[in-house]
């Protein structure tokens, strides 16, 4: 058997191309045409009126003054914004549904197959319900709140109001994705650790901040890094809920995430070459960020 | 408190304080479900809501009370959309139907040869060559989204279904899941078939393939649900209205009309209830594979 030469073998090469070329299409000849396209005045309605603007592009975006330096980074200001609103109630809320869901009362299953439903649906019919619920005239929300004679604000037009309801969208609709992951994590953890904390005499809520989140630590950073993430990419709710508004008096809108942004730019007025700079300093930062926490954990573990 | 190793001496308090113990618990028990059904009335009260609206005439939905049961049941808002030529809901849904079920099927193609390139076969540098596509699943989607529309545009795929299917299969997880799964099964059934003179598409074919049904269903449901939820990039590619899906559609719909929210909730059931229906027959492959693979992706 053994021949001593090695022959090369094609088959293993029909097996990854047919994935590779896509791949090398739309992954690796972006990743750098992006750059490239960075540094050019570019729509691709009119190819022929291409010129290269070498670093324009980014100098425009960081000259302050001008309207597109202060829409591009109140952009960025209004997604941090939305990340630090809505990240910690989208980690707290469903380490407590999956700890609610852990009790292993019966019936628990039904019910985690409920709170992740909305999950399933799109970001385009959620801002749609939500934008319904949110409405001054009709809407559901407003309707309980006055009869209750409590206050009713204009929900989607003023502030910080508008970040509230796409905040609140975003908690109903996203919620049960990091709930199933750390329930599955939280099954994970043997039972004897329980039955040890309890013949020791921790109540519930001891086993629960000496044992379960302890052991939860690894998946709640990896939690953490994820939907800071996510929450960086925000886009369909404001699209649809708010169009980016109330707007503010030097442009740009105080709803209006960096993605929107990037989006307008990009794909509503004719700046793609600048709309690929924006995206280069967006995908530089988020990159940055998760290196630096992956790091960061790494160390500590 | 009482260690449990106490010897038993008055059987009276005792008892009276498991009596107690019990009491507690079961209390405790009907507490922790009006907890869980309240959280669950606030999942489900939107989604009610969307329906009810559905069924509403306009005059319905700005009354001075809140009917949630509609006073007069109308289809009016379905067939209306139905039928308007400039929201042709009909179309978008048999275009969302084609472009998520081509890409379903051309990824489960793609990804599970892939997947199985890279867990079985031997060739020069491809334990590199899947470290760059596994480093590639950290970089944030948004670099690509103007080349990748360049691309498109210059590849004549603009307003095309090919437009929103073909970018999608470059994507990286399908084959990163079905590697796991291909190296999750035993080597022995394979040697034993290259023994018996199988080359490795018959292997592949007649013997792996079949083993990985339940991992393949698993990524269809996975890639079916991303694909007829996609929203932006389907908002790029395919920007004519004889050509959109549900989701931009949906955007379209709203800004077809001013305050009609009953046409706009009719819809969201349209959008929201194939999704729906598929989640309530395959819960649990749809949790257990958010569960699988959130961990590690």
């Amino acid at each position: 058997m053994v021949t001593g030469k090695r022959k090369f073998n094609g088959v293993p090469y029909l097996f990854i191309l047919p994935h590779l070329i896509f791949f090398i299409v739309f992954v690796g000849y972006p990743f750098f045409n992006g750059l490239y396209i960075s540094f050019f005045n570019y729509d691709y309605l009119r190819p022929q009126a291409t010129t290269f603007v070498g670093l324009q592009n980014y100098m425009d975006l960081f000259r302050p003054g001008s309207v597109k330096y202060y829409e591009f980074w109140n952009s960025m200001r209004v997604t941090l914004v939305f990340v630090v609103s809505s990240v910690p109630f989208l980690i707290l809320i469903p380490l407590g549904l999956a700890t609610l869901l852990n009790t292993k009362l019966p019936g628990t299953n039904a019910f985690r197959a409920i709170y992740f439903a909305p999950w399933v649906l799109s970001c385009a019919v959620i801002s749609l319900i939500w934008w319904w619920i949110f409405q001054s005239q009709g809407g559901l929300l407003n309707y309980y709140l006055g009869a209750l004679g409590l206050p009713t604000p204009r929900w989607l037009s003023t502030m910080p109001y508008a970040m509230i309801t796409i905040v609140v969208a975003t908690i109903w609709w996203t919620m049960g994705y990091n709930m199933i992951i750390f329930l599955a994590a939280m099954q994970d953890i043997p039972a004897d650790l329980y039955e040890a904390g309890r013949v020791d005499g921790a109540n519930a809520w001891q086993r629960f901040i000496y044992i379960t989140l302890p052991l939860l630590r690894p998946v709640l950073v990896l939690i953490i890094i994820t939907t800071i993430i996510a929450s960086f990419n925000l886009l369909g709710q404001p699209m649809m809920m708010t169009r980016g508004d109330p707007r503010l008096p030097n442009g740009g809108g105080a709803t209006e995430p960096v993605m929107l942004r990037i989006f307008t730019e990009g794909f509503v007025r004719p700046y793609q070459g600048s709309a690929a700079a924006m995206s280069v300093i967006v995908a530089i930062i988020m990159m940055a960020f998760s290196l630096v926490n992956f790091r960061l954990f790494r160390h500590q573990e | 408190m009482t260690p449990p190793s106490m010897p038993v001496q008055h059987s009276e308090p005792i008892r009276h304080s498991e009596a107690r113990y019990r009491l507690q618990r079961s209390v405790g028990r009907v507490a922790l479900y009006a907890l869980m059904v309240c959280i669950a009335l606030i999942v489900i009260i939107p989604l009610l809501w969307m329906l009810s609206t559905s069924f509403k005439l306009k005059s319905q939905l700005f009354s001075r009370e809140i009917y949630w049961i509609p006073k007069v049941i109308t289809l009016e808002n379905y067939t209306k959309i139905l039928n308007n030529p400039s929201t042709p809901i009909a179309l978008w849904f048999r275009n969302s139907v084609i472009v998520a079920t081509l890409t379903t099927v051309a990824k489960l193609a793609l990804d599970s040869l892939a997947g199985y390139g890279y867990a079985r076969l031997e060739f020069p540098g491809r334990k590199q060559l899947f470290g760059l596509l596994l480093a590639t699943l950290f970089l944030p989607g948004v670099m690509f989204l103007v080349p990748n529309f360049v691309t498109v545009a210059r590849l004549g795929m603009l307003n095309k279904f090919s437009g929103a299917i073909v970018p999608a299969l470059a994507s990286v997880f399908g084959v990163y899941f079905m590697r796991q799964f291909f190296l999750s099964i035993p080597k022995e059934l394979e040697e034993a078939a290259a023994i018996d003179g199988a080359n490795t598409f018959q292997i592949f074919f007649q013997i792996v393939l079949p083993l990985a049904k339940p991992a393949l269903a698993t990524l269809a449901v996975i890639e079916f649900l991303g694909s007829w939820n996609d929203f932006l990039w389907a908002l790029l590619v395919l920007k004519d209205r004889a050509v959109q899906t549900l989701q931009p559609g949906l955007r379209t719909l709203q800004g077809a009309y001013t305050s009609e929210y009953g046409l706009m909730m009719a819809g969201a059931v349209i959008v929201a209830l194939p999704v729906l229906l598929l989640y309530a027959f395959l819960q649990r492959y749809v949790v257990e594979s958010v569960a699988t693979t959130g961990l590690k992706g």
